[in-house]
């Protein structure tokens, strides 16, 4: 069932993914990110950050013991490092933007 | 994507003692803790601050190159090629190595005499590389703005690697040998007893030891100062991004030295690529984003390939350049204290490097032979005023 589970569309991660990764010792959900590669496509993560959240939540309230090994400011579900931009910008609008003056 | 291996990192308690502890967690650390232990020295601590791949390891563009200025580095990454290319059946990790070849592009007259020594040594050293005209760059990559360049230099050899399952390859072998892997392990204070012997002090409690390895990369003069040493390196923040996912076609990594643009395409299809900006010069690691990166590297990318204009750029993230005066790395033991000994200032080249280093670095220390590296890149050049510098350096 969960191979059939979509948890990230664009990069066709599936629940079955997650799962390993997790099941590996992939405490983090950076590291579930950059191990799955979810949340890397045009969304940005904006489709299975909150799904990964609750897995990673569900696996520590079955095992405390997992919960122990992690650092105190990984304990509570948070999303992974937001990048910018907030939605994909083309190039050359970005390049006309090139020496601006304006406060940054 | 596939990458095999149990994380060990955090199963363990830290032990009161130990021979080795390398601080750092990053492709150099995992390296010669791997190496290490295949030569049967396993009694080894890795602390990392973070989770592994947060710093710099995690954060770089991935290339892999023999084009450079200095016969040591052109040598040094014939080797570390050669290992790259066996490091899928030794460790049983896919790093994706792919030799597309690095295209550097010569923008002024000065720059394309000193490129040719650079080649002229190169090819003595039996790397390939050829000066191309723009025209013939163009057979390479059509898509190139031919009026931006005078002339190319390429190396068909050169390539990529996906950096991620790189250091979980090195960290579950080193810990199916016995390595201990500690992650969120900050290193807080490091006593000096005497000679080879040390107390360092982590978030996670005290472990003594007989050697400390400093492996934090960009972080390695703050923990050099935990033991009043003060290192020449600094840190340099460097930006990258990454667009959304096009047909596969471009072949090798481009680069303009002169501003520092790179660029290549990944596996996934991404362009992923950075150019130098400033950044603020007072000893602190930086990893914020700025707008002005996206707007520096989009023009620049643009007057090198007019036709990205319509691709998205999707993020963009920092990662830290550990920046040595020479443009060359530090390394061995400090002269003052036994068995305190440095691997840093890599200038984001230490990625790719990581796999001959950790090789001669544990040779080293398990009393084998001393390679040249070791007096070349010893910490007290700088002082003897004896450096010839390293000089293709991306940024």
């Amino acid at each position: 069932m969960s191979e059939k589970c979509i948890v990230c569309p664009c990069e066709d991660v599936t629940l079955a993914d997650v799962e390993q990764a997790i099941g590996l010792g992939y405490l983090d959900i950076d590291e579930v990110k950059r191990f799955t590669g979810l949340g890397t496509g045009p969304c940005q993560g904006k489709l299975c950050m909150v799904v990964t959240c609750q897995l990673l939540q569900k696996v520590q309230a079955a095992d405390p013991s997992r919960r122990d090994r992690q650092p105190e400011s990984q304990k509570e579900p948070h999303p992974f490092t937001p990048r910018p931009p907030v939605v994909p910008v083309s190039l050359y609008v970005l390049a006309a933007g090139k020496g601006a003056d304006r406060e940054r | 994507m596939s990458a095999s291996g149990r994380m060990p990192a955090a199963a363990h308690r830290l032990a009161s003692e130990a021979e080795t502890v390398i601080i750092g967690g990053g492709i150099m650390g995992l390296g010669i803790a791997y190496e290490l232990a295949r030569r049967g020295r396993s009694d080894v601590h890795v602390l990392e601050q973070e989770y592994l791949t947060s710093g710099a390891s995690g954060r770089n563009g991935g290339g892999v190159r023999m084009q450079w200025s200095t016969e040591l580095n052109i040598r040094l990454m014939q080797e570390s090629m050669e290992i790259c290319r066996d490091f899928a059946s030794e460790l049983g990790i896919n790093v994706w190595l792919r030799q597309g070849g690095y295209l550097f592009l010569i923008r002024g007259q000065a720059e394309l005499a000193q490129l040719e020594r650079s080649v002229a040594l190169q090819n003595r050293c039996g790397v390939p590389t050829r000066i191309l005209t723009p025209q013939e760059a163009l057979r390479i990559v059509p898509e190139l703005n031919p009026k931006s360049f005078v002339a190319a230099c390429y190396n068909p050899r050169d390539g990529v690697v996906f950096p991620w399952p790189f250091l979980w390859g090195y960290a579950h072998a080193a810990s199916e040998l016995g390595v201990q892997i500690h992650t969120y392990t900050k290193v807080t204070a490091i006593d000096v007893l005497g000679p080879n012997r040390f107390v360092v002090h982590t978030s996670k409690g005290p472990i003594r030891c007989e050697r400390v390895i400093n492996a934090a990369g960009a972080w390695s003069p703050a923990i050099a100062k935990l033991v009043g040493v003060e290192l020449p390196n600094h840190p340099h923040r460097h930006e990258i991004l990454a667009t959304e996912s096009l047909k596969p076609f471009l072949k090798p990594l481009v680069s303009v030295l002169s501003s520092g643009l790179y660029f290549s395409q990944s596996m996934r299809g991404e362009i992923v690529g950075g150019i130098t900006v400033p950044d603020h010069d007072d000893g602190q690691v930086h990893l914020g984003s700025r707008l002005r990166f996206l707007e520096d590297m989009a023009a620049d990318l643009l007057s090198v390939m007019p036709v990205l204009s319509q691709v998205r750029v999707l993020r963009q993230w920092a990662g830290p350049y550990d920046v040595s005066p020479d443009g060359l790395p530090i390394l061995g033991e400090h002269p003052a204290l036994p068995g305190f000994y440095l691997v840093c200032g890599f200038v984001g080249y230490g990625f790719m490097m990581a796999p001959v280093i950790a090789r001669y670095y544990a040779e080293l220390l398990c009393g084998g032979s001393r390679h040249p590296v070791f007096d070349r890149c010893r910490l007290s050049r700088f002082a003897d005023g004896t450096s010839e510098r390293e000089l293709m350096l991306i940024g």
